[in-house]
């Protein structure tokens, strides 16, 4: 291999002016960190609602949230992005279109909107999942003690499905920070981004691209182990317990 | 909304969309399916082999692999493929294979992580006695394996890894940041060299979903067939 190897790359003056590649790279980890949050609040919010919906024994809700969940589930998320941030500032009204493009950050905003509702469908089929596993008789028995459909959910079985569903949850919320990756089609400066611009000023490619892979590998390690300690604090005594081991990888 | 909306331009660029674009997509998805099963099956026979010095670098490559987003595995690859050439050939400059081929090798690689964890799933869901009585029979790793366990352990899987495949056909649109002319790419040119963004990535994205969506059914009924036959 004719490669030159350089490490201290990272710890010279990036293009930027102001910091070192290495500072640059971990800038880039907080987009990407920021996008995955805010994204996941998101999907965990619109998810569950769609999630219920479908469990709901209301026909048509049930079909409106399963038609939702194929259409998010179906195109790919690229595609989701471009349509978030070529097409809809478009086919809205020209005063709404003309502000969207000048909002700053649109880039970040788009991302969010975009892995937030392609999230949430995926959050919705866990949900719907971890519903309809409990067993039959705990909704009707919460509804035969006078409890009303939204009470029945509140406290029996959403509180249950949410831990039995916890460990797919924790590779969905990894999924999500991988996928914020995707943004940076659209502009947005996260990790990947930040590691490729890096490559393309200094040459070092496989520095650039070894310390990105290293800081998504302690991300994924860190949001695993504080996951673990959550299913963990939240278990059931007795019931699901440290039981399902977590398949969280 | 729809007033100046131009259904001429997707009309002349059908042919480009399909013959070239949806050409590739498709070649990529099955090149990379057919490879990601079959090094996928190899891995999870590594790591189930009982062979610590064999297992533990297979569970780190499908770790590895899991844990880093396929872009950033994408410019990996292609960075990484014409230096990993040079030193398989022992030629004297690193080998330019082109970004087709590269994007090729790595959803190849990328996937047969993931194919890894649906065939070591499959296997460990064949009864334990089968392989023991299978050995009792005096027959060889390789015999047991090829006749007995894989063959179920694929069939048992076979929804699974073609919803895998499913999900492969969505990601293959992610070699648009190599610039290479797939689905998304031919339409994505078009809309820009003719400025008809909205009308291109909405006929994109419904090729997508109808595509998705019939072989999401697909898949389903298949299921529910082979359910009854077991």
């Amino acid at each position: 291999m004719n490669y030159h190897w350089n490490w201290g790359i990272l710890f010279e003056l990036s293009p930027d002016g102001g910091h070192t590649y290495l500072q640059t790279l971990l800038l880039g980890a907080c987009w990407t960190l920021a996008t995955a949050l805010a994204a996941w609040v998101m999907a965990l919010a619109l998810g569950s609602l769609i999630g219920v919906l479908r469990t709901v024994p209301v026909g048509w809700l049930a079909r409106f949230a399963a038609g939702y969940v194929e259409l998010f589930r179906n195109i790919p998320l690229l595609v989701q992005m471009f349509l978030w941030y070529f097409v809809v500032p478009e086919l809205v009204p020209r005063a709404i279109g003309t502000w969207l493009k000048q909002v700053p950050d649109a880039s970040f905003y788009t991302a969010v909107v975009a892995l937030g509702f392609y999230t949430s469908a995926r959050v919705a089929e866990q949900v719907r999942a971890g519903i309809t596993s409990l067993p039959r008789g705990q909704r009707l028995a919460s509804l035969a003690l006078g409890l009303t459909l939204p009470q029945a959910y509140r406290y029996v079985l959403l509180p249950m499905a949410y831990r039995i569903i916890l460990p797919p949850l924790t590779s969905e919320f990894l999924n999500v920070i991988k996928n914020s990756a995707v943004a940076l089609t659209i502009g947005l400066m996260e990790l990947t981004a930040r590691a490729r611009a890096m490559q393309e000023f200094s040459f070092q490619v496989f520095e650039a691209f070894t310390a990105a892979t290293v800081i998504y590998i302690l991300i994924n390690i860190a949001v695993t182990f504080a996951m673990r300690r959550v299913e963990r604090k939240v278990a059931v005594p007795g019931y699901i317990g440290a039981q399902p081991r977590a398949v969280a990888r | 909304m729809f007033a100046n909306f131009d259904f001429d331009v997707i009309v002349r660029s059908l042919p480009y969309m399909f013959y070239v674009g949806m050409t590739f997509t498709l070649t990529l998805t099955v090149a990379a399916t057919v490879g990601g099963i079959l090094v996928g099956t190899a891995l999870a026979l590594t790591r189930l082999s009982g062979f610590r010095l064999l297992a533990l670098p297979a569970t780190g490559y499908v770790n590895l692999m899991r844990s880093v987003p396929l872009v950033l595995m994408i410019f990996w690859f292609y960075f990484l493929v014409p230096y990993i050439g040079q030193w398989l050939t022992g030629a004297a400059a690193p080998i330019q294979v082109g970004p087709n081929w590269s994007s090729v090798i790595t959803f190849t690689l990328f996937e047969a992580a993931y194919f890894s964890e649906i065939m070591r799933a499959g296997i460990q869901s064949i009864p334990r006695g089968q392989v023991a009585a299978a050995q009792a029979l005096g027959m060889t790793y390789p015999t047991v394996m090829g006749y007995i366990v894989l063959p179920q352990a694929f069939r048992n899987m076979v929804p699974v890894l073609l919803t895998q495949t499913i999900i492969l056909f969505q990601d293959t649109s992610l070699v648009y940041v190599l610039s290479i002319t797939d689905f998304l790419g031919a339409a994505s040119k078009v809309a820009q060299r003719d400025g008809r963004l909205v009308e291109m990535y909405l006929f994109a994205a419904i090729v997508y979903f109808i595509i998705s969506l019939a072989a999401s059914r697909g898949v389903r009924a298949l299921q529910q067939r082979i359910a009854v036959i077991r």
